[in-house]
């Protein structure tokens, strides 16, 4: 992974110096509440319900085993023993006291580690592929792009006050595992006809209270003017983005408002000015970027036999492999996601042991690195097929190994009621009863790939308008409930889920997914996916097995009343 | 008289601001004796009459969020001094203005920022062609002033480049590349 050179040290130590000051004059009383917030905001740090909640960036999801086990050690020393991985990638810990968090950021700074800009409203930490540079289907590894994009967007004094939060994407692979569809800018890595490399560009995708599929703004901007182009569009945001109401101050408003064309033809007429100035990218600083991210040098192993017989002869390991092993560009090797989904933890949480033990997983078998998902899982990027049995087993014993990756039980929840002050309500005991439910691993299996993504307020961070089944938790009349959308999805069918209908009590909820899945498993075709039926059949013979089965039990609840 | 930042030290100045009351005439409202920074409006309505004082430098414009420095492009040889107002310190617009006003219309004179003007964006504001901060009066105690001229040097050698240096860093800096570092 990219490693700091000294200017990059020197930025985030000076950090680290300017927070800790801060902070100091806040507690002396000499910065307001209002003239702190931001500022804090800016360095990650919320106050919740509990206590403050410190988000850690983790650039483009990665992480090295010297980092994991500072967070473990920050887990055990500062929190209650768990950190938890967000839907961008980044880590969050619930439970620093603030006059703790100056010495929580020196202690990162030393692992080249910061929680810069991963709150406010500025430039969010950039995302991407959790497989970048090894997945089978990419073209370009987008990592270098999206390090050049987070040294520029790091403190750009223009872009520290933006109207909203702003939030970058970068794909370099056939299949899009980025979500670029639903951020502020989303960047796919393309070749034009004449073979050149540069961007495609979409603006205006979000999630949240609107949610917006991104649209382009450009088929093709050369790579070398990429920050250019960037500049141009987040000056015409930062100049004109509505600032007299935060929910609609987002750049995906603007871009509507505006109709993309009109919104492309100000951004045109900004980079026409901007166009092969100063920050114009070579050649030379793109290798630079590239080389110091240090990769090991893989070359081609013959097929694992070992591997190959394990397959046959464990069923459990099979069972694994088949949902956690991935193909990887250079033979013999694969990439393994480990499970942060186990049955009746909150998704995406680790303890301070196990990040002392993934940082192990990954000395051992994965050159020292892990990535972070956004679906809250970690990825071990590089592994020998050789090494996969004694992996998994080892993952077994540290309770990463559920195999139910990218099945209903892998479910993408935010912290929900139990810890978010803006949540109207919780997401986690959600999550844990429908895993209750859909406990039984071969009906799992059965149930095939299903992506159901929780949100405990319409902020989304959950995003579940792109699960194929999405749960937001509302509010109606101070009790906590929960709509339920279909047919949402990520990737390059990015589309947003539709509204079933009245919302359900969070009693009901894993018997609405009973009746959901019901429903797919009697007019599945073939190896259809859930997704695919929805897509097929439609949401509304979904929605009518729904409310028809809750009538039923409804109407059968009472009469055991009378 | 209130202080302001300039040159990387604390001094006195003797300019006022002059800000419209609801229902003030641009056209019409009297101006205070000495030097003075009158809204655009008031300069758009009386330009003819403003011009000679713009140009013996006792009379400079500043600029609200939401107007464009465009409209400015014609006076700027004749204007020794614009201010850019921040209504509130997160209102992130005037960054832009002032980055217009340096980088497309090579606005050279003194750029001011006016209005919600604190020491943990004085960094910022320098970085985007500011050359004089001036606080709100009373904001800040002399002692304080003094201290927050630290906030001025807050990064050493930002990333990308901005109107005070205009190439980013990887431009401005040999940075190596890692196996030239290791060797």
């Amino acid at each position: 992974m990219y490693q700091y050179d000294e200017y990059d040290q020197r930025i985030v130590d000076e950090r680290v110096a300017q927070f800790a000051d801060q902070t100091r004059r806040y507690l002396a009383g000499e910065l307001s509440e209002d003239e702190f917030r931001p500022l804090r905001l800016q360095n990650g740090l919320y106050i919740q319900r509990h206590a403050p909640m410190l988000r850690i960036a983790v650039p483009y999801g990665n992480l090295n085993s010297t980092q994991l086990r500072t967070l473990g050690h920050i887990a055990r020393t500062y929190d209650r023993g768990y950190g938890h991985i967000t839907t961008r990638q980044n880590i969050q810990f619930n439970w620093p006291r603030l006059e703790d968090v100056p010495e929580i950021l020196d202690l990162l700074a030393k692992v080249q580690m910061h929680a810069i800009q991963t709150s406010g409203n500025c430039i969010r930490n950039v995302t991407s592929d959790p497989f970048a540079g090894v997945a089978p289907d990419e073209h370009v590894d987008p990592r270098p792009w999206c390090e050049i994009l987070r040294q520029w967007s790091t403190f750009h004094p223009e872009f520290a006050f933006l109207p909203r939060k702003f939030k970058i994407a970068v794909n370099g692979a056939r299949e899009d595992r980025a979500v670029i569809q639903v951020h502020d800018i989303g960047l796919d890595i393309v070749r034009n006809a004449a073979g050149e490399q540069g961007f495609r560009v979409l603006v205006g995708g979000g999630l949240g209270r609107t949610p917006i599929i991104g649209e382009e703004v450009a088929a093709f901007v050369p790579w070398q003017q990429i920050l250019n182009y960037c500049e141009a569009v987040l000056r015409v945001y930062n100049l004109h983005g509505r600032r007299d109401n935060a929910y609609k101050a987002r750049i995906k408003i603007l871009v509507k408002a505006l109709g993309v064309t009109e919104f492309a033809r100000q951004v045109e007429e900004e980079f026409a000015h901007l166009k092969d100035g100063p920050s114009t990218l070579t050649q030379a600083e793109i290798d630079r970027v590239a080389s110091r991210f240090n990769d090991p040098v893989l070359s081609a192993l013959e097929a694992d036999a070992g591997y190959r017989a394990q397959l046959v002869a464990d069923k459990a390991f099979a069972a694994w492999a088949r949902r956690s092993v991935r193909g990887h560009r250079v033979a013999g090797y694969a990439s393994v996601v480990l499970s942060l989904k186990p049955y009746g933890v909150a998704p995406g949480d680790l303890t301070a042991e196990q990040f002392d033990a993934v940082a192990d997983l990954a000395d051992r078998y994965a050159f020292g690195e892990v990535r972070s998902t956004h679906e809250q899982n970690i990825v071990l990027a590089s592994v020998r097929e050789a090494d996969l049995h004694q992996l998994w087993q080892d993952a077994r014993a540290i309770g990463l190994a559920t195999p139910n990756i990218g099945l209903l039980t892998d479910i993408i929840a935010c912290p929900g009621g139990d810890f978010c002050a803006l949540a109207n309500a919780k997401s986690i005991p959600i999550a844990n009863a429908i895993q209750d439910r859909f406990d039984d691993l071969d009906h799992l299996f059965d149930i095939g790939e299903l992506e159901i993504n929780i949100s405990g307020c319409m902020n989304a961070c959950g995003h579940h308008h792109v699960g194929h089944i999405g749960i937001l938790g509302v509010d109606k009349n101070g009790a906590e409930f929960y709509q339920v959308t279909v047919g949402g999805e990520q990737g390059n069918q990015a589309a947003l889920g539709k509204v079933i209908g009245p919302s359900f009590a969070a009693a009901e909820m894993p018997d609405v997914i009973s009746s959901l899945i019901n429903n797919y498993i009697d007019n599945r075709q073939d190896d259809e996916r859930f997704i695919d039926t929805v897509r097929r059949i439609g949401v509304e013979s979904f929605k009518t097995r729904v409310y028809a089965e809750r009538s039923a039990r409804q109407q059968a609840g009472e009469s055991a009343h009378v | 008289m209130s202080e302001i930042i300039k040159s990387g030290r604390v001094q006195a100045d003797e300019w006022t601001v002059l800000r419209l009351a609801e229902g003030d005439d641009p056209a019409a409202v009297a101006l205070p004796a000495g030097r003075v920074i009158v809204p655009l409006a008031v300069w758009l309505a009386r330009r003819d009459a403003l011009h000679a004082q713009a140009e013996a430098g006792v009379l400079g414009v500043w600029l609200a969020g939401n107007e464009d420095p465009a409209v400015l492009a014609g006076d700027l040889s004749a204007l020794a001094l614009i201010a850019v107002d921040f209504p509130k310190f997160a209102d992130g617009r005037g960054y832009s203005i002032a980055t217009l006003l340096r980088t497309r219309h090579g606005y050279g004179g003194e750029l001011r920022a006016i209005g919600d003007v604190l020491r943990d964006q004085f960094f910022f504001l320098l970085r985007c062609g500011f050359s004089v901060l001036q606080p709100r009066e009373g904001k800040y105690s002399a002692a304080q002033l003094e201290a927050a001229l630290a906030s001025l040097r807050d990064f050493s050698e930002p990333y990308q480049g901005a109107v005070d240096r205009p190439e980013p860093l990887f431009r401005r800096q040999p940075r190596t590349p890692l196996h030239k570092e290791a060797a």
